[in-house]
């Protein structure tokens, strides 16, 4: 299929002025989501650096790549780099940021300044975390449990808690902006009833993200302080209670895993939705299970703690309540699986991501619930059998929904097609890379291998160079995209408006998008995900 | 210009409950430890001036009555008395700041900052831990710290929009960035009102 060659080149918000300056000063969301792909990508590259180096120490069941000091230093930088600086924002900041706004038909988020200091404190706080790495690193673990983090570590905790706190804002700002965005900027016509499920699945998350993130900011905030000024509030030789940070720390970090999956449904229902070619089965049930994860996401913090010194009492209350909050995830797994029935299904890299990521996405919810019974968890509890449940969930899910959302507005941000014969094997690779990594974990686990232990027993080896053959294979389907998108900046085919072909107010502009995003306001008829009155058209490159 | 400034007041409103959840952490540490160690909290309490207190209390009501007027100058288009009712609510924020830095080196002369000079000879014969009164302590400067960082932010806010409101840039139609600098001045007020009572009034004993 021809693609017309423009004589005028068309106004682009990538060709709106070329300077450094007016990208680093830009208010333009999708400008803004770039330098947040940039910026996120470096960063899931030093956490995948730590990985790698976690990876190698464990093909030999001796600690004898590195000491058992050096060890903890990099499975903390592994968690504080993947979780606050790149899952955190992954689809929010980057997809979010650059598709809500055309999604609900406006020319910007609410607050637009306010978008771009969002960056700028994540930048801020990405580099304490780097600079405290780069000087010797940190310890403790992702999760700074006092009193080690408090008195006893010798590394860099101040600096890397301060990277933490002030990406916590950025965070909060990103939050705030498309909750106000969402409920005040919908174009008319645009009801909720109407509004796709990404943008309820992002609203869910950043209601988490305003109420839960100052939390943990108070309490890392605490930390840092009774380091430097020794005002003691976890100090137990003041009388302080290490588990008073347990509940304080959790109170945050156990919504915030729900912050590291709502987005990524979000795609998810964009995705199964245009290559099915269906409307979403039970729209209202998936909307409102957003709403309800988010919710019941902040009950059930001390399913953490179930091992640390709470009563048995309040164990039992945490548990039912952890049992609950998989329901409404259960809810959406069905309707999304329901909504493929009887679709007209097209194996696009989008898709195949997201095949991927009901699979494993389910086999990591399932584990959770596992972990939910108090019986279990007591016997996998700080074993690899929790790593594996939460690798299923944050990379099985999350990652692989971010690469499906990547790919599927791909052509939308950049006007260009990436390589499909590429991209599909690379998500093999992914795919294939990622359970041979992480599925021996859950073995490892239940036999009883501890979890943050550089050496172990020798029984354990072929399980553990399964697992580092799998991660090499991962690698190369996170480092394949990179070539691939990159090459499709320029050697890609034009993806015009619509190359999926697909209903949604982001593609009724063309791509790339011009700056204030619509000629015209859109005026919103129809329902959501309306497949039924899509005319059949062959998309562009296929 | 009203869909903006109710969009403005919105995201002002969720910040505030942002800042609810910050402050609330260190109130959720407060309740646990009192409960703990009701009179080590007793006694570091009794430490407290509570005339400085309930000055800085009224200094600061004063100072959101000053803010909330000076609000309504701006809706009503009276530049003048606007810049002034501003003006006075930054001189009481001053002063708030200013009995608070009193009261700080009162504290901090008399050994009562946690750390290794922390000292606090009454607890022995009231029969406590001085390490449990350290805890109070600790609290007691994040909690009016932290205000305290929030009073200069707010200060600062007042001054940027008294400057701008003196160039006549506000106005009956738009108005919003003094009402969102008024909602933070208010919630900041508000902060304190709990903080009184919680660190300076413990079973207040002696006087003053």
């Amino acid at each position: 299929m021809a693609t017309a060659v423009q004589t005028v080149e068309r106004e682009t918000y990538l060709n709106n002025g070329y300077t450094l300056k007016s990208w680093l000063l830009t208010k333009d969301h999708k400008r803004i989501a770039i330098l947040y792909l940039i910026s996120i990508t470096g960063m899931f590259f030093v956490g995948g650096f730590f990985a790698m180096l976690i990876r190698l120490e464990l093909l030999t069941p001796a600690g004898d790549l590195v000491s058992s000091d050096t060890y903890n230093k990099l499975f903390t930088m592994h968690g504080i780099a993947m979780v606050f600086f790149f899952l955190i924002p992954s689809v929010p900041a980057v997809l979010g940021n650059f598709v809500i706004p055309l999604m609900v038909g406006a020319k910007d988020l609410a607050f637009p300044r306010i978008n771009l200091l969002s960056w700028y404190l994540y930048i801020v706080g990405a580099l304490f975390a780097l600079v405290s790495m780069m000087m010797g690193g940190v310890d403790t673990g992702w999760t700074f449990y006092t009193p080690f983090s408090t008195t006893y570590s010798n590394t860099h905790v101040v600096g890397t808690a301060l990277g933490v706190f002030i990406a916590g804002f950025s965070s909060i700002f990103t939050g705030l902006n498309f909750i106000v965005t969402i409920h005040r900027m919908r174009a008319p016509g645009l009801t909720w009833a109407r509004l796709p499920l990404f943008c309820w699945s992002n609203y869910a998350a950043s209601i988490i993200m305003v109420l839960g993130t100052p939390v943990i900011a108070i309490t890392i905030l605490l930390v840092a302080l009774e380091r430097l000024l020794h005002i003691g509030v976890f100090n137990p030789a003041l009388g302080g209670d290490p588990l008073l940070f347990q509940h304080l720390f959790w109170f945050y970090s156990h919504p915030a895993v729900y912050i590291m999956i709502l987005p990524g449904m979000g795609v998810i229902s964009e995705v199964v939705t245009c290559f099915s070619r269906k409307r979403v089965f039970g729209y209202e049930f998936v909307a409102l299970a957003s709403i309800a994860i988010a919710v019941l996401g902040f009950l059930v913090w001390a399913h953490h703690m179930f091992v640390a010194g709470i009563s048995v009492y309040a164990a039992l209350v945490f548990s039912l309540l952890s049992y609950l909050v998989a329901i409404p995830s259960a809810v959406k797994i069905f309707n999304w699986t329901a909504t493929l029935f009887k679709g007209s299904v097209r194996y696009d890299t989008p898709m195949l991501y997201a095949f991927g990521f009901i699979g494993l996405f389910t086999i990591g919810g399932l584990t959770g619930v596992f972990l939910a019974s108090l019986g279990v968890d007591v016997h996998v509890t700080d074993t690899y059998f929790v790593v594996a449940h939460f690798h299923y969930v944050m990379v099985g899910g999350m990652v692989l929904a971010y690469m499906a959302g990547l790919h599927f507005w791909w052509p939308k941000m950049t006007g260009k097609l990436y390589p499909e014969g590429w991209a599909k094997l690379s998500a093999l690779f992914v795919f294939v890379g990622f359970n041979l990594t992480f599925f021996p974990q859950f073995i490892l686990g239940y036999m009883g291998m501890p979890r943050r232990y550089h050496a172990y027993p020798p029984e354990f080896q072929v399980l553990n160079v399964l697992s580092t053959a799998g991660a090499s294979v991962l690698a190369v389907g996170y480092v394949l995209p990179m070539i691939y998108f990159t090459w499709s900046l320029r050697y890609g085919e034009d993806a015009g408006p619509n190359p999926w072909n697909a209903v949604g107010l982001e593609w009724m502009t063309p791509s790339p998008p011009p700056t204030h995003n619509f000629d015209e306001t859109p005026v919103v008829t129809w329902e959501a995900y309306d497949y039924e009155h899509q005319p059949e058209e062959v998309p562009v490159g296929h | 210009m009203d869909q903006q400034r109710e969009s403005s007041t919105f995201g002002m409103w969720l910040f505030l409950v942002t800042e609810i959840m910050f402050f609330g952490g260190l109130f959720c540490a407060y309740l646990v430890y009192r409960a703990t160690y009701y009179q080590a909290f007793v006694e570091g309490s009794q430490t407290m001036n509570i005339w400085l207190g309930a000055t800085n209390t009224a200094v600061l009501i004063c100072s959101s009555l000053s803010m909330a007027l000076g609000v309504r100058c701006a809706q009503t288009d009276n530049r003048k008395m606007m810049v002034i009712l501003l003006i006075i609510t930054m001189l009481f924020g001053a002063a708030f700041l200013g009995i608070k830095a009193i009261e700080y080196h009162e504290h901090w002369t008399h050994h009562q900052f946690p750390g290794p000079n922390f000292s606090f000879p009454e607890a022995e014969e009231a029969g406590i831990n001085p390490q449990n009164v350290q805890i109070y302590f600790s609290l007691y400067w994040a909690m009016t710290g932290l205000h305290a960082l929030h009073m200069v932010i707010g200060i600062g806010l007042v001054l940027w929009i008294t400057i701008v409101g003196a160039r006549g840039l506000y106005s009956a139609d738009y108005y919003a960035p003094v009402e969102n600098v008024g909602l933070y001045w208010h919630f900041v007020d508000l902060v304190w009102i709990y903080l009184f009572p919680l660190l300076y009034l413990i079973s207040k004993k002696h006087g003053g």
